[in-house]
């Protein structure tokens, strides 16, 4: 049997958040966090938890998985249950709304600041915008990015300041349209971005890059657009 | 863009800039006195006073008074915006630091070119 105990609170009943303990029969096979859920709600319906794909893609069900932010439908209890013991929290630094699902409204709100979207102000061609090979190379390891928001709570320079500092999956889709050779608004963006908080508060611990349940590294972006603001004001 | 009116350099990408050349400088003078200290272990009065008498030396000080001062600034800015969220609170303390770094500067000069 193993060992979970989750963070519980619900905002019309509970005054304050407390932890429960779960026993859950995994019959010795090597299943993901989703499934150790999905038995807990059989056990207790009013759990609360998000999910959707389980299979990675849809990034719903970001958590922290005894102690480490993460995916639970793609991450094996084999890998994160120590002592045959699991904690679940909701993701840390945003506002719960009840047990493990949080408020993004910050973290989208960081998103929409820096223009997810590709900006020309030149004619459009009669079929579609050209790249070579090269120039879309230096897209990958960006675009890849799935919005769990696992990277952005794992990060104390976002947990202090969450409405200044743009946080590291807002900063690498920055990057992804920065350096993007169809964008024509990369003087447009870079001069949104030079102030103290929006990405010189990222002191590069790197606690995004070793939580990325997609293996990308929002740190190397974000030196990346440091070297862009520095070539453009130097 | 997120506006800011206490820290040095008025810009992210300045402060940024000033925080890394002036962490290299304070590098280079403290490997320069540790290494002079361990050189002249029976290190005199003369010999000491000798050495800040010289020019070189004094440029070389005053550049690393001047880089602690901005290094300061910019590092204990950054903590104060980090953990201080009330306004008076994190005004009065960072009005506080920049004073203090004031008075230190014009206390290393003195020293500096007093003797």
């Amino acid at each position: 049997m193993l060992q979970v105990s989750i963070y519980r609170y619900n905002p019309e009943t509970d005054s304050a958040p407390y932890m429960q303990e779960f026993q859950v029969d995994t019959q010795g096979r090597d299943i993901m966090v989703l499934d150790v859920l999905h038995m807990m709600k059989e056990q207790d319906n009013g759990l609360a938890y998000r999910r959707s794909c389980r299979e990675g893609v849809c990034g719903s069900d970001g958590m922290n998985m005894n102690g480490k932010n993460g995916l639970a439908c793609i991450t094996p209890i084999s890998e994160v249950v120590k002592g045959n013991k699991l904690v679940l929290r909701p993701l840390p630094g945003l506002p719960v709304i009840r047990d493990l699902v949080v408020d993004m409204g910050l973290f989208y709100q960081q998103y929409e600041r820096i223009q997810p979207y590709l900006q020309n102000d030149e004619p459009a061609p009669a079929i579609e915008r050209l790249q070579s090979p090269e120039d879309r190379d230096k897209l990958d390891g960006l675009y890849e990015c799935i919005l769990c928001a696992c990277c952005s709570t794992s990060c104390p320079s976002f947990w202090w300041n969450p409405d200044k500092f743009v946080g590291p999956a807002g900063l690498l889709q920055s990057y992804r349209f920065l350096v993007d050779s169809r964008d024509t608004a990369t003087r447009e963006r870079l001069s949104e971005l030079e102030d103290p908080f929006s990405v010189f508060r990222c002191r590069g611990i790197m606690n995004c890059v070793a939580v990325c349940p997609k293996g990308l590294n929002p740190t190397r972006a974000i030196g990346k657009i440091r070297e862009m603001l520095l070539a453009d004001s130097t | 863009m997120v506006t800011n009116i206490t820290n040095l350099g008025r810009s992210g990408l300045s402060d940024w800039l000033i925080q890394r050349v002036s962490a290299v400088i304070l590098a280079a003078y403290t490997l320069f006195i540790v290494l002079y200290l361990l050189f002249n272990p029976d290190l005199d009065y003369l010999t000491w006073s000798g050495l800040f008498a010289q020019t070189w030396m004094r440029i070389f000080s005053l550049l690393a008074f001047i880089s602690l001062a901005g290094h300061a600034w910019v590092g204990l800015w950054t903590v104060t915006t980090d953990y201080l969220k009330s306004t008076a609170t994190r005004l009065t303390v960072q009005l506080l630091v920049i004073l203090a770094i004031f008075a230190f500067l014009v206390w290393g000069i003195q020293i500096l070119w007093g003797a």
